[in-house]
C-alpha cells in the first residue's frame, strides 16, 4: 500500500514538472511510444507469472530444495531459481525456512542468487530492450556465476 | 531509412501480439484443464497487472525526461569508455538504490546505452539492480544472518564486475 502511494506521488511530481516545462512535451510522447511498444510483451509476462504462481506452489519448491544435495542437486536448484519468479521479500523467508529444514548453505545461496539475477520470464523484455546478445550473455554468465558464488560460500561458511 | 525502421517495428509488434494470443490460449487451456487453479492464477495475474500498471507508465515518463534532461556528456563522463573504476562504482551505486523490480531497469539500461555508456557498466548496473539492492540486503541480513549476507554480497560484487568486463570483451 505504501508503495502504491509512493508511486502515485511520483506520478504527480512528474506531471507537475511536465506542466512547468511544456516545451519538453515531446519527452512524454517518446515515453508513451516506447511504453506501447513493449505492452504486448508485458502482458505475456503477466500471464506467465500468474499461471506459474498458480501451478508451482511454494511448498513444492522448498520440498525439492530440501531434498537435493550434491552437484546435480545444486544445478537443479539453480535452474529452479532461474525459472520461477518469486518477489525477493518472500524469497528470503523461504530461504530461511529451507536452512532450518536442513538444506545446505550452498543450495540456499545458489537459489537466492539465480532467483534475483536471472529472469527467464522477463527475458523477452530484456532482449527487446537490450538485444539478444547482451541479454543472453548476461543471463547465461549469471547462471554460472551463481553456482560459483554458492560453492565458495559453501566452503567458507 | 526511417520508413524501414518503422516497418520493422510494426512487424515486431505483430509478432509480439501473436505470441500474446498464444500465451492467452495456453493459459485458458491450462485453467480449463485445472479449474481448481483458476482463482490463484487470475488473482496473481491481476495483482501483477496492477503493479505493472502503476510502475511502467511512471518509468516511461521518467525515461522520456531522462532522455532529454540528462545530456550525453554527463552519461559519458560517469559511465562511459573512460570512466574506469569510478564508472564501476557509480554503476553499482545506481543499481543498488531502492527502486523497482528488474524489468524496470531494462528501459533505463537501453537509454544509457544510447547515450554511450560503457557496456560493462551497463551489465554491472543491471546485475546490481537485480541482486545488490539495499532493502533486499537488509531482508537477507534479517533472515539469513550477517555472515551469509556479507559473504554473498562481497562475492556477488566481485563476480558482477568480472562478468561485466568479460561480456564487454566478448561483444567487442
Amino acid at each position: 500500500m505504501l508503495q502504491l502511494f509512493l508511486l502515485m506521488s511520483l506520478h504527480v511530481v512528474v506531471l507537475f514538472f511536465l506542466f512547468l516545462k511544456i516545451e519538453k512535451k515531446q519527452s512524454l510522447l517518446g515515453g508513451t511510444k516506447s511504453f506501447i511498444r513493449i505492452l504486448p510483451i508485458v502482458f505475456i509476462i503477466i500471464i506467465f507469472i500468474g499461471s506459474h504462481l498458480g501451478f508451482v506452489p511454494q511448498n513444492q519448491i522448498s520440498k525439492i530444495a530440501g531434498e537435493q544435495a550434491g552437484f546435480w542437486g545444486i544445478l537443479l536448484i539453480a535452474l529452479l531459481g532461474a525459472i520461477v519468479h518469486i518477489p525477493s521479500l518472500i524469497a528470503f523467508p523461504l530461504a530461511a525456512s529451507l536452512l532450518k529444514n536442513g538444506a545446505s548453505v550452498t543450495v540456499v545461496a545458489v537459489f537466492i542468487t539465480t532467483l534475483t539475477m536471472i529472469g527467464t520470464i522477463t527475458l523477452p523484455l530484456e532482449i527487446k530492450e537490450l538485444g539478444k546478445k547482451v541479454a543472453l550473455l548476461r543471463n547465461g554468465i549469471s547462471f554460472i556465476m551463481a553456482i560459483v558464488i554458492a560453492l565458495i560460500i559453501g566452503v567458507i561458511l | 531509412m526511417k520508413e524501414n525502421i518503422k516497418e520493422k517495428q510494426k512487424k515486431g509488434m505483430m509478432r509480439d501480439i501473436i505470441f500474446l494470443g498464444i500465451a492467452i490460449v495456453i493459459a485458458i487451456i491450462l485453467i480449463s484443464l485445472f479449474p481448481e487453479k483458476r482463482e490463484v492464477v487470475t488473482a496473481s495475474s491481476w495483482e501483477f497487472f496492477i503493479e505493472m500498471i502503476w510502475i511502467l507508465p511512471a518509468v516511461m515518463v521518467l525515461m522520456g525526461l531522462f532522455a532529454i534532461w540528462v545530456s550525453k556528456e554527463t552519461v559519458v563522463k560517469y559511465l562511459g569508455e573512460t570512466s574506469g573504476i569510478r564508472g564501476i562504482f557509480f554503476a553499482i551505486l545506481f543499481g543498488a538504490l531502492p527502486t523497482g523490480p528488474l524489468y524496470v531497469a531494462f528501459p533505463v539500461a537501453a537509454v544509457l546505452i544510447k547515450k554511450e555508456a560503457k557496456i560493462s557498466n551497463i551489465i554491472i548496473f543491471l546485475s546490481a539492480w537485480a541482486c545488490i539492492k539495499i532493502p533486499q540486503e537488509m531482508v537477507e541480513f534479517q533472515f539469513l544472518g550477517l555472515k551469509f549476507m556479507a559473504a554473498r554480497l562481497t562475492l556477488t560484487i566481485i563476480f558482477v564486475v568480472i562478468m561485466g568486463l568479460s561480456i564487454e570483451k566478448i561483444i567487442k
